[in-house]
């Protein structure tokens, strides 16, 4: 890993188009200012983290799904979203008509 | 065409159900292919991977355990999949759920909303900037505290 040292109002350059400056330092916390092309995405490396973690865990479940027991309130607001969807991306076609 | 499905084994699938991811989900890089199934659940929907049988994703929309939900995901996101924020017409968004031994404890992830052109059948998942949509949602508890709301 590179390591440069920088202060307060320094920056560095990735490539030609991305800028990283330190813009405050506080104790232990530094703010930090990204000048980059708008294809380029920036994270926080920790919600990078917990969204992979979580999606492993996702895929480990059993095929087993819980009851949600929408229907027993069919006056409240949530019943009607269901249906949202399963238009153009699922079609008509369900996955089970050859069950 | 047929699909060897985690949930359902060997299953017929239209070709409209397939949705290309390009950048893939995270943690699954690798992994590009999916077809969205309704589950035999409702409200509950199923991302198959078609490459990798055992890689299936359960899904569900947001606003049916949170009314109030926005994904909150920067428009540069939108645009890998050629949608833009104003194209509601053409997006559909969707929550991975984790469902553990205990189903009822069973979470959404709200900060990586799954969003699909459903017009150009492409998809990602983005990162929400938005800090109130973590990747832990207790969904059980959210839904009766819509329906006590709505009440």
């Amino acid at each position: 890993m590179l390591i440069l040292s920088r202060k307060k109002d320094e920056s560095i350059m990735i490539g030609e188009n991305i800028e990283v400056s330190v813009v405050d330092i506080k104790g232990d916390q530094i703010k930090l200012g990204i000048k980059a092309p708008r294809d380029i995405k920036v994270y926080r490396r920790e919600v990078f983290t917990a969204i992979q973690k979580e999606n492993l865990a996702a895929a480990k479940a059993g095929t087993q799904l819980p009851e949600l027991d929408l229907l027993k309130n069919s006056g409240t607001q949530s019943v009607e979203k269901p249906g949202r969807g399963s238009g153009a991306a699922s079609g008509n076609s369900h996955h089970n008509s050859n069950l | 065409m047929k699909v060897n499905t985690k949930p359902y084994g060997l299953i017929d699938v239209d070709q409209r159900q397939k949705i290309h991811f390009p950048s893939g989900i995270l943690g699954f890089e690798n992994l590009k292919n999916y077809v969205l199934l309704d589950a035999l659940q409702q409200p509950f929907y199923w991302l198959q991977s078609m490459d990798v049988q055992e890689i299936a994703f359960v899904l569900i929309e947001p606003y049916i355990f949170r009314p109030d939900y926005s994904p909150d995901v920067s428009s540069s996101e939108l645009e890998e999949i050629q949608l833009s924020p104003d194209s509601t017409d053409e997006m559909l968004v969707f929550t991975i759920v984790t469902i553990p031994e205990e189903q009822r404890e069973m979470t959404a992830n709200l900060q990586g909303p799954i969003i699909i052109n459903r017009t150009l059948h492409i998809g990602r998942q983005c990162i929400s900037e938005n800090e109130n949509w973590k990747t832990r949602h207790k969904i059980m508890e959210e839904l009766s505290q819509v329906r006590n709301s709505a009440c």
